[in-house]
């Protein structure tokens, strides 16, 4: 680095517990520069940027920027320094306008009149530069959630922020979105003002940074320049250790096992088709609130589809319960672990059989015997760390969890697994565990139909894809035909109607 | 200083939690009770003595736990599912009051054998239907039942006025709104001749067992919990979840208008409207020293009553208000309240 360092983080240490955090973290950053921060859940990027941005305070270490300290845990102090935050979870009001949004919090409370006037001007202007189109009047409520974002960075912007670090930026964005952001985070460098941005995705760090800082367990493992290092190295320096994930042979479709023909549930799934074969994999891909929720529900037996038909083996299913179609061998994969998939208070043992507790029950009474048993082979069978079949299940880390809700499914061997969204949150390695689980079941001819919002995921695990825009079904292409350009398109809701989806090289 | 949350949370603390409660409960009444002007520490004697040094206020104590401990176990029951049953107090009464309209009619002449347990279940359904009311209203419209269930408490007691005015008077009662007696027959046996003390201290205790082992080992009891604890999950589990809330309201609501039934066959042998003294209210802060357990209601209704007949006694040798046994048991609420939040918090630094 040539330039003076417009930011720099000086053995910044924070300890929560016996857990250390952050452990010594230096980090310079250039003007003009693109800092990727990566690291895996826990590592400990989240909290070095709530230091920097004052929200925490450290237990050692300072924040300087331009060479000035800046005062701990002031979050204001940071503001006026010039640092803005971009959070994963937007801080918008939905129910009011772009530039109302934009300009809360700068204006005095007893101020009593608002210059709505010099504040329009002032986004416009800031919008024009950076090429960030907004409709000032918008109401942010009716704004698609790439647009929401650049309200955001533009909030952040009219405070004069010169140093911008956003927290996983492209996790709600579909392709075209998060490549347009990366567009945008280029003109903003050039001009001068400097980005960090948090990700554990290692395609978008080779696209957008120059540099990258890899954390691991709260320590700074390595420093590269995006131009000398490779995916393959950032991965093994932020997992530690040499991890791949599997890799997909060719499926061996079997029967049909589930089908659903011009399907309706209410408005939010609106004729839809999809068969679900045995020993073969089907991806649904899109970006979230698009329907997949419901999709999921119903094939777990949770909703009714209010028109067309859903075939289960062949036979027409009119009412769908969730116990028939867990005895119908359906395994089902919640997309919110914590929501949805384990009771955090209850017992692993309770966890295992509350969905199949007929099984393990006799005039009334739950047999626990035989539900520890069931548990204690799951957490065997399927490398459950950190509990027993007695422990709260709160205490097992998100990839143990989603391990333990995969053993109840696929201990029993089930004809279909429907898995939503099975890796979100989980590190590298947990994701290639999953990812094993999942092509051993469909080697073993289950057929699978997985719903998730992960390019890579669904590039790496189906054998077919379909996208899914606003309740919408595409048709299915195969896998050997997609790419990340044309599944772009499909999530973008173009593909023709006729059913065929054409080449899009 | 921070409040964290504790990853596990320590037996030892669960069960000291009340005990801490209680003592901290009883240090604040002893403030008040100074203030008043008697001497803390031979208040406290008198208390103790007073509930439990006499055969008489012995057995005055274990009466008054016996509706304490069959309202907590309603409270708890309920709770357990985060079916917020503030109306024990209207079940309890509604209970007895269809008690004493079935012995002397549709029942009468019946045998004692068979007339005990069908006035008993009919108080039970009486109590259920009471709680079903705003269950019903929870699961069909979302109207909360914390309103709904407190409020029918008033005009539940409303509705008694009502009936021993009216249609359930009393002719030979001399003009006091008294209802008709249940007569000899639907009376419990006692269990200790000339006091009060009946058989509803057993049937109680054994409820609570009964309740324990539900809870602990039944499809019925695991799937009410999940109910409570998450919702969400329990659904996606294929719990059926208006079908247990219904059946956690049955039990709950049952266990009130039981207590009301018991405490009419049991002491009184008629209905007036000073029956409870805040039973259904009481069993809440029961419930809650018992950390919702079926086991603990037992201790913590003999507490509450011992403060209750104990205070009784002390406020007439020390002439001071036995009012103290209503506030210290409104503290021990309090004060248990915040030592669950401790059991689940640590503070840091």
């Amino acid at each position: 680095m040539t330039a003076v360092p417009v930011l720099r983080l000086t053995g910044i240490t924070k300890t929560f517990g016996t857990t250390i955090a952050n452990d010594a973290i230096s980090i310079d950053l250039a003007p003009g520069e693109v800092l990727a921060l990566l690291g895996e859940n826990g590592a400990g990027k989240t909290t070095l940027m709530s230091i920097l941005f004052g929200h925490y305070t450290p237990d050692a270490g300072t924040v300087e920027v331009d060479g000035v300290q800046l005062p701990p845990g002031k979050p204001r102090a940071a503001i006026r320094a010039g640092v803005g935050m971009v959070h994963q979870h937007f801080s918008l009001a939905d129910n009011l306008t772009v530039l109302e949004n934009v300009m809360t919090g700068t204006e005095s409370l007893w101020q009593l009149k608002s210059s709505t006037g010099a504040a329009r001007a002032k986004l416009l202007s800031i919008a024009e530069r950076f090429g960030l189109k907004v409709d000032p009047d918008a109401r942010v409520g009716d704004l698609s959630v790439g647009e929401q974002q650049r309200v955001e960075i533009l909030k952040a912007l009219y405070n004069d922020a010169r140093i911008l670090i956003l927290d996983e930026p492209t996790a709600v964005l579909t392709n075209i979105e998060a490549e347009t952001l990366f567009a945008t985070l280029r003109v903003m460098a050039q001009s001068g003002l400097s980005l960090i941005f948090i990700s554990h995705k290692l395609n978008e760090v080779m696209a957008a940074a120059d540099r990258v800082v890899v954390l691991r367990g709260g320590k700074v493992v390595a420093e590269r320049l995006t131009g000398a290092t490779s995916k393959a190295e950032l991965a093994e320096l932020m997992v530690g250790r040499r991890v791949a994930r599997p890799v997909r042979e060719a499926a061996v479709p079997g029967p049909v096992l589930l089908q659903a023909s011009n399907l309706d549930v209410g408005r939010r799934l609106s004729s839809i088709n999809f068969e679900v074969r045995a020993g073969e994999t089907l991806g649904i891909i899109g970006v979230s609130g698009n329907g997949q929720t419901t999709l999921g529900h119903l094939v777990s037996g949770l909703v009714q589809h209010s028109a067309g038909e859903l075939q289960l083996f062949g036979e027409a299913m009119d009412r769908t319960s969730v116990r028939a179609m867990i005895e119908a061998g359906i395994g089902r994969v919640p997309e919110d672990r914590n929501a949805e998939g384990v009771i955090g208070d209850m017992a692993i043992w309770e966890n295992a059989v509350l969905e199949r507790l007929w099984q393990f029950s006799r005039n009334g009474l739950v047999d626990r015997g035989a539900a520890r048993a069931f548990a204690g082979e799951i957490i065997d069978g399927f490398d459950v760390r950190g509990g027993a079949p007695d422990s709260r299940t709160r205490l097992l880390s998100g990839g143990n969890m989603q391990k333990l809700i995969l053993g109840r499914n696929l201990q029993n061997r089930p004809r279909i697994l429907v898995a939503a969204q099975p890796t979100r949150g989980l590190d590298e390695g947990a994701i290639a565990a999953v990812h094993t689980r999942i092509l051993d079941a469909r080697r073993a001819g289950t057929g699978v139909l997985l719903i998730s919002e992960d390019l890579d995921e669904v590039i790496s695990l189906a054998d077919r894809i379909q996208a899914i825009v606003k309740g919408r079904l595409s048709p299915p292409v195969p896998a050997e035909q997609a790419d990340a350009r044309l599944l772009g398109l499909m999530m973008a809701g173009d593909w023709p109607q006729d059913g065929k989806i054409a080449h899009a090289h | 200083m921070r409040i964290e949350r504790r990853a596990h949370r320590p037996l030892a603390l669960v069960l000291l939690a009340p005990l801490i409660a209680i003592v901290a409960a009883l240090a604040i009444s002893g403030v008040l009770i100074a203030i008043a002007g008697a001497p803390v520490l031979e208040a406290f004697r008198l208390i103790v003595t007073g509930a439990f040094g006499t055969r008489l206020g012995f057995t005055e104590t274990l009466t008054r736990a016996t509706p304490l401990m069959l309202t907590g176990l309603a409270a708890a029951v309920a709770f357990r599912a985060r079916v917020w049953n503030i109306g024990a107090e209207g079940q309890f009464y509604l209970g007895a009051i269809a008690v004493a309209a079935v012995c002397a009619t549709v029942f009468s002449g019946w045998p004692p054998y068979l007339l005990i347990p069908a006035a008993l279940m009919v108080g039970a359904i009486a109590g259920m239907i009471m709680l079903l009311v705003p269950l019903g209203m929870r699961l069909r419209f979302g109207i909360d039942e914390v309103v709904t269930s407190l409020l029918l408490n008033f005009v539940v007691v409303l509705f008694v006025s009502m009936m021993i005015e009216g249609p359930l008077k009393d002719p030979l009662a001399f003009g006091w709104p008294q209802s008709i007696p249940v007569g000899p027959d639907a009376m419990l046996p006692k269990l200790i001749d000339r006091t009060r003390l009946h058989i509803g201290l057993l049937i109680a205790v054994a409820i609570a067992v009964l309740v324990y082992f539900l809870q602990a080992r039944s499809v019925f009891g695991m799937q009410s919990r999940a109910v409570g604890l998450n919702p969400t999950a329990a659904v996606f589990a294929g719990v059926p979840l208006a079908k247990t809330l219904i059946k956690v309201a049955c039990l709950s609501g049952g266990l009130a208008g039981l207590a009301g039934a018991i405490e009419v066959m049991g002491v009184k042998g008629y209905v007036t409207t000073d029956l409870s003294p805040g039973y259904g209210y009481s069993g809440i802060i029961v419930a809650m020293l018992a950390n919702l357990h079926p086991l603990g209601v037992i201790v913590a209704a003999l507490f509450t009553a011992t403060m209750f007949v104990g205070a009784d006694s002390m406020g007439r040798a020390l002439g001071i208000p036995s009012y103290i046994a209503d506030v210290t048991v409104a503290l021990s609420l309090l004060t248990m309240l915040v030592s669950i939040f401790f059991t689940q918090y640590r503070i840091r630094r």
